[in-house]
């Protein structure tokens, strides 16, 4: 965290006189307003209120999985009562309906892996090449790709579906895993990274010494494009996992279902015949759903707030 | 130095054949990622344009129609209706997300938070759900029934008018739509500020400037290229918007047509419509709308830099 926010804010250049001469004077005199300003109370409370407006969905959310059925409608919202059922609720909402949940959730493991993996390693490749190599076309393909980055993944659902739908691809795991495998943000990304964090130097050093260019890559480029790699499939991973509108369309077998879709159907689904309600297993498998997303995101704060930065900032 | 000139000679053939090779190689590690892009980009796009110059009548099959099925989109009240609604959301939500993230950017980025680092992740957070799980959970937050509005109704003794009723209906899709990416933009906005110079922040406390001249000469304008970024992912986010109404659509059915969003419109033309060809051409107006505001947002967000 600190070492990029040192990476952000130093070399830059004010070019003004202004700065030379805060510069000199900044010296003798010291920096506690700019450096280390006095914590303001308001100003936190302020903010707490924000805190409270975002987390308050995910508290109600982690409180009433923990209700049983009976007690999620007839009790307050925002705090525990009746038996702590959350573990019967996990297991219940795992074996219902012949445990299609778990299948679910393997599904969006599934496309998760292979489509937001699969789009990591090829914007890789592509951002590389578009970083490293000179080569005939390349600046149609980079006008292109800047183009497509600008095209919203929600307009391309449905002529997606009807191509796929005359092709005799939908309703297969690789009806979502296809479109998942594009990524132009993260070709930008990867390109942008791989122009500063990789030597030319070193990889034509690597050349004279007579490797392949598919071993320099293994061996050279992937270590130092590490940071970039792992900030893309951070994205994603999130992207694929949050997937709604495309499986949607695409597939109609609900054994093919990620979780976004299968939690949907579960609440669209008329009571059964004895009006048995299943809102319960809806608010675990919600919560289920959100804690592999919020967990890597706590634990890959330095990547994100990387990649955040790279795709506003940088021009 | 001397020199074996056939030495010299092999080196430079080799190198000239080497380099020869390497224009090529980088199509070599292009290449997975642009046969993908024109499967399921290119060829899509391009399908749908064909597809949607077409008609398919019970009587005389398929049949070019030319932009018969344009004219019609763009005289359709049920397109326009979604578009306008949308717009709406688009011009009333959108400022209102923008200032609480830039008023959040701000404060992050003073360091006179305390426990800065908790409000950054905890206002983040929200972006880390799913949206169907989001639209899922303000619902059942919003229901009447065991919801939260539901507890406040009761414990207040007052009627809060229902959220999910079709006066507020907008109001409750914003505000999921807000409370999910109001964090996204802060943090846009907050990694904008952090590449200001810290020598401007101490030239103008120098010069005596106060902290609203600081936000009002330093900081604000150096949001811009953020804000223009922001806002593009807004507009392609309430004009596309699809997952919340959809969503929604099954808690409060009688409120939410099937032509809500333009998307929705064009999905239910695909699915329970089957008319393809027209559903096509929404997508494909729709997309275009799409990209001429958000084109025109850049746009003007380069001319206020350059005045």
């Amino acid at each position: 965290m600190s070492a990029y926010k040192q990476n952000g804010a130093t070399e830059y250049d004010a070019g003004s006189g202004i700065s030379s001469r805060a510069q000199t004077i900044s010296k003798s005199r010291r920096r506690r307003t700019v450096g280390t300003p006095r914590k303001s109370v308001l100003l936190t409370v302020v903010m707490l209120g924000m805190v409270v407006y975002s987390l308050t969905p995910v508290a109600w959310l982690v409180i009433n999985s923990t209700k049983t059925q009976a007690s999620l409608f007839s009790t307050f919202g925002l705090w525990f009562s009746g038996p702590f059922a959350l573990w019967d609720n996990i297991v219940t909402t795992f074996t219902y309906s012949d445990g299609e949940f778990g299948r679910w959730l393997l599904n969006t493991i599934l496309y998760v892996v292979v489509g937001g993996g699969g789009a990591t390693v090829i914007a890789t490749l592509g951002g590389y090449a578009l970083a490293q190599f000179n080569f005939p076309g390349k600046r149609a393909v980079f006008a292109i790709i800047i183009g497509a980055i600008a095209i919203p993944g929600t307009a391309l659902a449905v002529p997606t579906f009807l191509m796929f739908s005359a092709v005799g691809l939908t309703n297969s795991p690789w009806a979502v895993i296809l479109p998942s495998l594009i990524s132009p943000f993260g070709l930008y990304l990867i390109w942008i990274y791989a122009t500063d964090a990789i030597p030319t130097e070193l990889l034509e050093a690597a050349r004279v010494d007579g490797a392949g260019e598919l071993r320099i890559f293994v061996s050279i480029a992937l270590r130092l494009l590490m940071p970039g790699f792992v900030t893309v499939l951070l994205f994603t991973f999130v992207a694929t996992w949050n997937n709604y509108f495309l499986p949607l369309i695409m597939l109609s077998d609900s054994r093919w279902f990620p979780l976004t879709v299968g939690l949907n159907n579960w609440n669209a689904r008329p009571p059964s015949a004895g009006g048995e309600l299943i809102t319960n297993l809806i608010v675990t498998g919600s919560l289920i759903a959100i804690v592999p997303t919020v967990v890597i995101f706590l634990l890959m704060q330095r990547y994100w707030e990387s990649g955040l930065a790279a795709g506003s900032v940088k021009e | 130095m001397h020199t074996n000139p056939a030495l010299n000679f092999r080196s430079y053939f080799a190198l000239s054949s080497a380099k020869n090779r390497r224009r090529w190689i980088g199509w070599g590690f292009l290449a997975p990622f642009m046969v993908v892009f024109l499967f399921v980009l290119v060829a899509p796009v391009i399908y749908a344009i064909y597809l949607s110059v077409f008609q398919n009548k019970l009587v005389g099959g398929n049949s070019f129609v030319g932009l018969a099925n344009y004219t019609t989109a763009l005289l359709d009240p049920q397109f326009y209706t979604a578009f306008l609604r949308v717009a709406l959301l688009l011009l009333v939500q959108v400022p209102i997300m923008l200032v609480f993230s830039t008023i959040a950017a701000l404060a992050l980025d003073s360091s006179r938070l305390y426990f800065s680092a908790l409000v950054r992740i905890s206002i983040f957070l929200p972006y880390a759900v799913p949206g169907v799980v989001a639209a899922l959970l303000w619902g059942f937050m919003y229901g009447p029934q065991f919801g939260l509005v539901g507890n406040i109704n009761s414990f207040f003794g007052i009627r809060i008018p229902d959220p999910l009723s079709s006066n507020f209906i907008l109001v409750a899709m914003g505000n999921i739509v807000t409370w999910e990416f109001v964090g996204y933009n802060m943090l846009i906005l907050y990694s904008a500020l952090r590449t200001v110079p810290k020598d401007l922040y101490e030239a103008a406390e120098i010069d005596g400037a106060g902290t609203f001249q600081v936000i009002r000469a330093i900081k604000l304008p150096a949001l811009r290229q953020a804000f223009v970024v922001a806002l593009v992912f807004a507009v392609i986010g309430s004009f596309q918007l699809f997952n919340e109404p959809n969503v929604l659509k099954t808690l409060s059915p009688n409120v939410i047509s099937s032509n809500f969003t333009p998307n929705m419109y064009a999905y239910n033309l695909s699915f329970a419509g089957q008319q393809f060809n027209y559903a096509a051409a929404i997508a494909i107006v729709m997309g275009v709308i799409t990209m001429i505001v958000a084109y025109a947002v850049q746009v003007a967000g380069i001319r206020r830099e350059n005045r």
